[in-house]
């Protein structure tokens, strides 16, 4: 569904990304793990083309990416759940919810992905009204996610969805995630949270300083002597 | 008291053709970031397309804002598409210096084809007004009121209430949260830029009937929008149109209690007092 091939990246001189290559399928949950600063974001970024790669080539469904603008990757399916959240502070809970579903093939599921993004999260239905900037980091998690869903997404890109969740929570995410892969969603997972992302992908691929080193089912990579080393700390 | 009701109503009533001019450069800086100094500029343009249509066409000028706010949409658009959009990622200094060229071109052009005389576009009503008990109110400036809240209230409506208003918000508050939910965000600058035009424009046209028309009338305009915005708060719009008001009282006030010259005096003193106790100005949130 998704092929980067021999994908380089570079801020000016400073280089980020060394070939790197990874393919999701159809239906997976497909994890990106590696320590902060390993070059996780800059993937996804460049995957959602608000950055160009210096070198190489992303295709998607068969279509290479190379021309299109960031709102064309969203209309062909790829959607991604930023870093940080990235919540419209000012916009309500409702409006938020609405930008997600801006693009006139999700607008017309409006409704739908409303329902079914407040069974998902029924906090959220609680809150409709509040200004998103207002919310805990937790339901600005549930909001970000959930307006990534009213995209109608064939491929959900994750960038750090647990990152600064309460370990309660963080549980909770994940168990989210599955269920949304359970309902035909193929999900791209980028975490630093090591254990409980390999723990749910279906595959797995280790970056450390921009490039792949590992990669392998998500069960194989729980067991490897060099995962459990740097990353479990076992 | 009557001197003071009267100006008090007559600074609302200017405050509201302020307000507008204050509106559009707040949007186009809110959406993409960038100061307008053309803003007065366009405006002026705004003036002599009001001016063009009375004279030759025989239209007047509140009626003519049907007019000169689409136009004024699509040239607004234009420049955005063909130059801003080039250098929404430059240094903010390369941005001022496109603007300020942009104005320049626009006023020597005016300066060209109108000469640089000044031209006084006269209505049968530019000078009527109504009395009440002591005070009288002008005819024009309460009919220019009355189109600025409208049109300030269809903003609202637009920004507020439509899928496209609401995506021009969204790029204003997280540029890339947008693109990734789909939004053109280049788009949305034409369109801002579009609408900071129109109502630019629309300011204009209002207050054709009792201002003096002449290319460099933009400049004076476009410092005072700054001014308006700046005390606003920058991106807000309703610190915009808050703005607006209090510098229309304002220069009412200082104008009727301390002497005409001074009114720019007393709008000054007011607008450095706020940037001192909030230096993010009324409706503004301060990055600290």
């Amino acid at each position: 569904m998704l092929r980067i091939e021999k994908l380089s990246f570079a801020y000016g001189d400073l280089r980020v990304l060394w070939d790197v290559d990874l393919e999701v399928s159809k239906g997976e949950i497909v994890t990106v793990v590696g320590a902060n600063g390993a070059g996780k974001s800059t993937m996804l970024r460049n995957i959602s083309r608000l950055v160009k790669p210096t070198a190489g080539s992303i295709s998607f469904e068969g279509e290479d990416l190379q021309r299109s603008e960031p709102h064309d990757v969203v209309g062909r399916g790829i959607v991604q759940v930023p870093e940080g959240r990235k919540i419209f502070p000012e916009l309500t809970v409702i409006e938020n919810l609405r930008m997600g579903s801006y693009l006139p093939g999700a607008r017309k599921d409006r409704d739908k992905n409303m329902d079914w993004v407040f069974t998902l999260f029924p906090r959220l239905k609680e809150r409709e009204k509040q200004l998103g900037g207002t919310m805990s980091g937790g339901e600005q998690q549930m909001l970000a996610i959930a307006r990534g869903l009213m995209a109608n997404p064939k491929l959900l890109l994750l960038d750090e969805p647990s990152l600064g969740l309460s370990p309660l929570f963080v549980k909770n995410i994940f168990q989210i995630i599955r269920d949304i892969n359970a309902e035909g969603v193929t999900i791209l997972l980028v975490e630093q949270n090591v254990y409980q992302s390999l723990r749910i992908a279906h595959r797995a691929y280790v970056l450390e300083t921009g490039r792949v080193v590992l990669q392998g089912s998500g069960e194989n990579l729980l067991k490897d002597e060099h995962v459990k080393k740097a990353f479990l700390g076992m | 008291m009557d001197v003071f009701l009267q100006s008090l109503i007559s600074g609302i009533l200017l405050g509201g053709v302020y307000a507008l001019i204050g509106t559009g450069l707040t949007l186009i800086f809110g959406v993409m970031r960038v100061i307008n100094f053309a803003h007065g500029d366009i405006q002026m343009v705004g003036m002599y397309l009001t001016y063009l249509l009375f004279v030759h066409a025989g239209i007047d000028p509140f009626v003519s804002v049907l007019i000169t706010f689409p136009l004024m949409f699509l040239f607004g658009g234009l420049i955005q598409k063909v130059f801003i959009n080039r250098v929404l990622d430059a240094l903010p200094q390369n941005q001022i210096l496109l603007t300020i060229g942009l104005g320049l071109i626009m006023s020597n052009t005016a300066m060209l084809i109108f000469t640089s005389d000044y031209k006084i576009l006269t209505t049968s009503y530019s000078s009527g007004s109504v009395k009440l008990g002591g005070i009288s109110i002008s005819q024009p400036m309460t009919i220019s009121f009355l189109i600025t809240v409208a049109v300030t209230a269809a903003l609202w409506w637009f920004l507020k209430k439509t899928d496209t208003g609401q995506a021009i918000r969204a790029t204003a508050q997280d540029r890339d949260a947008a693109q990734l939910m789909g939004i053109n965000v280049k788009r949305m600058s034409i369109i801002a830029f579009g609408l900071g035009s129109s109502l630019v424009a629309t300011a204009g046209a209002l207050i054709a009937p009792t201002y003096y028309i002449y290319p460099q009338v933009g400049a004076a305009f476009t410092l005072k929008a700054f001014v308006i915005t700046v005390l606003g708060g920058m991106g807000s719009i309703v610190g915009a149109a808050l703005g607006g008001i209090i510098i229309g009282i304002s220069e009412s006030m200082g104008a009727a209690y301390i002497g005409a010259g001074w009114k720019d005096v007393v709008v000054f003193a007011l607008f450095l007092l706020v940037l001192l106790l909030k230096p993010s100005g009324l409706m503004g949130k301060s990055n600290a």
